[in-house]
């Protein structure tokens, strides 16, 4: 006869192993994380003030050096990032799902959509080193950053553009075809509209990856800048200027990188500084990406 | 010992039998066609899903078609506003004359959007769009660019009017049309395909995701309905069929067996097949 209470306690006793082993390997991931805060936090919080965030980057006064045009360089290139790849990816999800007729060739992109999102960062920098610097002659300046950057996250946008259009049911399309839409009434007034929460998000998530590559723009060959590029609005007419496209820049990531490599100890500490920055600029656009996402479900329930 | 002979169960004494002898309305009398299915075959790829139907449509009628799943009568339905043309691989062969203009809905000469436009349609599922009530019903006006405020306004309550909806969201007409309980959301798709006065309304099993009380007022609401307009509904349920429609049609594996009068379809069918289906003998 089976002994059952020692067969209960031996199984509680599993239960209390396996419970014991997740709490480690959870401590393990979560204390990981700490150290690097921590560690940030004590090298680089210091250096964290508002004159550190304005001021240039120097490498001749460590002490008064700053990331002002790190921070620009970031904006203006996620603004071309952004500008490029949105239009490009959301008007590809939407050819994908709702005109490509599905065969062997649209079977065929559709895998290598997926693959693209997990190809090494530097091949898209090499790409953009060889189309944009090599073929057209180009340096590394703003528009070719950002370009490049818009490669790399288009699969990203491609793909949640499609997941999106693909949980608007069925019946809601055929009820607006019915009424005599045409495709593209379809798309305008239903599609994009009710999948804007999963494009935003999408988006969002593109943009806070995007902010943090470094590798494909060290191969194009982005390095420190100390000046910042010139604005977008003039004084005198005609008021706007594109000259900062075309412009050298640099970004948070590469600041950092190249400054964690300066013999210069204090620099070394800022690049704490930056990593710093970094986590809250990222952090803060997924939180905003996870809102958004929360808002529109919510009023949007199929 | 010889069996006693089982006495056949007939279809006039079925509950729609019964309901169909009930019906107090006189029976509609010689119409002119509004439209006339003629010959019509349908596939699926390689899959045929219609055989050579034949089918008249009497305006301002009820026309019903009943059959078991898969027979074919939603494929049927669908064809009258081209929806098949939603999805690559499909067939249409023979003709579908919309009267008086004897325009062929099914010639690939005739854009889709024509008779989307002219016809009207309610799905079994309540389908509203996650927009507010007026603009549900306003959206195949602004499809057709109505701009004018009070046209909009005027078309969107008569809409709501004649799909029995009126008295209940008049005051919430800028609220969100997923707040209203599923009767609601199907009577409102209702009022969607009435505001654009279609030629045609095409029910697809418009009640059975419904509870009978709304039920019941979907099937007054066609009561009305059906002096205006020319009506065709796919139904599951018989009594249905029996209470609301001038004609029914039985469909099986992709065939119209039979097509008559309801109350002599539900008390005298032809067509042995039918009796079978109307008495319960399969399906």
């Amino acid at each position: 006869m089976i002994d059952v209470r020692s067969l209960i306690a031996w199984r509680k006793l599993q239960d209390r192993i396996f419970s014991a082993v997740g709490i480690i390997c959870t401590t393990i991931g979560l204390i990981a994380l700490a150290a690097l805060l921590i560690k940030l936090l004590v090298d680089g919080g210091p250096y964290l003030s508002f004159h550190f965030l304005t001021s240039r980057p120097s490498e001749i006064f460590p002490q008064k050096s700053g990331i002002s045009t790190a921070i620009v360089g970031t904006l203006a290139v996620i603004v071309v990032t952004f500008l490029a790849a949105v239009p490009l990816g959301v008007s590809t999800a939407v050819y994908l799902e709702e005109y490509a007729r599905k065969n062997w060739f649209t079977d065929l992109i559709e895998i290598n959509i997926s693959n693209l999102a997990g190809v090494p960062s530097i091949t898209y920098g090499l790409l953009g080193y060889w189309f944009f610097c090599y073929l057209l002659g180009f340096k590394a300046v703003v528009f070719v950053g950002g370009l490049t950057l818009a490669v790399l996250v288009l699969p990203i946008i491609i793909v949640t553009t499609r997941e999106a259009l693909r949980t608007i049911p069925g019946g809601i399309k055929e009820a607006a075809y019915a009424s005599g839409a045409t495709k593209w009434q379809v798309i305008r007034y239903h599609l994009i509209p009710y999948s804007l929460g999963g494009i935003l998000t999408g988006t969002i998530i593109a943009m806070s990856r995007a902010l943090g590559e470094t590798a494909p723009l060290l191969a194009i060959g982005v390095g420190t800048m100390l000046e910042l590029p010139p604005s977008p609005i003039q004084s005198s007419p005609p008021f706007l200027s594109f000259q900062w496209l075309n412009y050298p820049f640099t970004v948070l990531p590469m600041l950092m990188f190249l400054q964690t490599d300066s013999p210069d100890p204090i620099l070394q500490k800022k690049a704490a500084a930056i990593g710093l920055v970094l986590i809250v600029l990222t952090l803060t656009l997924n939180t905003v990406a996870i809102v958004i996402r929360y808002r529109i479900r919510k009023r949007i329930k199929w | 010992m010889p069996q006693p002979a089982i006495e056949p169960v007939r279809a006039s004494h079925t509950r729609a039998g019964k309901v169909a002898a009930a019906r107090e309305d006189a029976p509609v009398g010689d119409r002119p066609l509004k439209a006339e299915v003629k010959g019509v075959n349908f596939f699926y790829g390689a899959k045929q899903a219609l055989k050579n139907i034949n089918l008249p449509i009497p305006e301002r009628t009820v026309t019903a078609l009943i059959g078991p799943s898969g027979c074919g009568k939603s494929t049927l339905l669908r064809c009258f506003n081209r929806m098949h043309d939603l999805y690559p691989n499909n067939r249409y062969e023979g003709e579908i004359l919309l009267h008086p203009t004897q325009v062929n809905i099914l010639s690939p000469s005739v854009d889709p959007m024509e008779m989307r436009l002219r016809t009207g349609m309610v799905f079994q599922k309540p389908n509203p769009f996650p927009k507010s009530i007026f603009e549900n019903v306003a959206y195949g006006l602004r499809l057709r660019f109505v701009k004018d405020r009070e046209v909009l306004a005027e078309r969107v309550e008569a809409a709501l009017v004649a799909a029995a909806l009126w008295g209940e969201v008049k005051d919430r007409l800028h609220q969100s049309a997923f707040n209203l309980s599923g009767g609601q959301q199907q009577r409102l798709c209702v009022a969607r395909a009435l505001a654009t006065d279609p030629e045609l309304l095409l029910l697809d099993e418009p009640t059975s995701a419904l509870d009978p009380i709304a039920t019941s007022k979907i099937e007054d609401m066609v009561f009305t309905l059906k002096e205006t307009v020319t009506i065709l509904i796919v139904t599951h349920n018989m009594e249905q069929a029996a209470r609301m429609a001038d004609y029914t049609g039985f469909m099986y594996l992709g065939e119209l067996i039979e097509r008559g009068p309801t109350a002599q379809m539900f008390q005298r069918p032809k067509n042995e097949l039918t009796e079978k289906y109307l008495t319960g003998s399969f399906g």
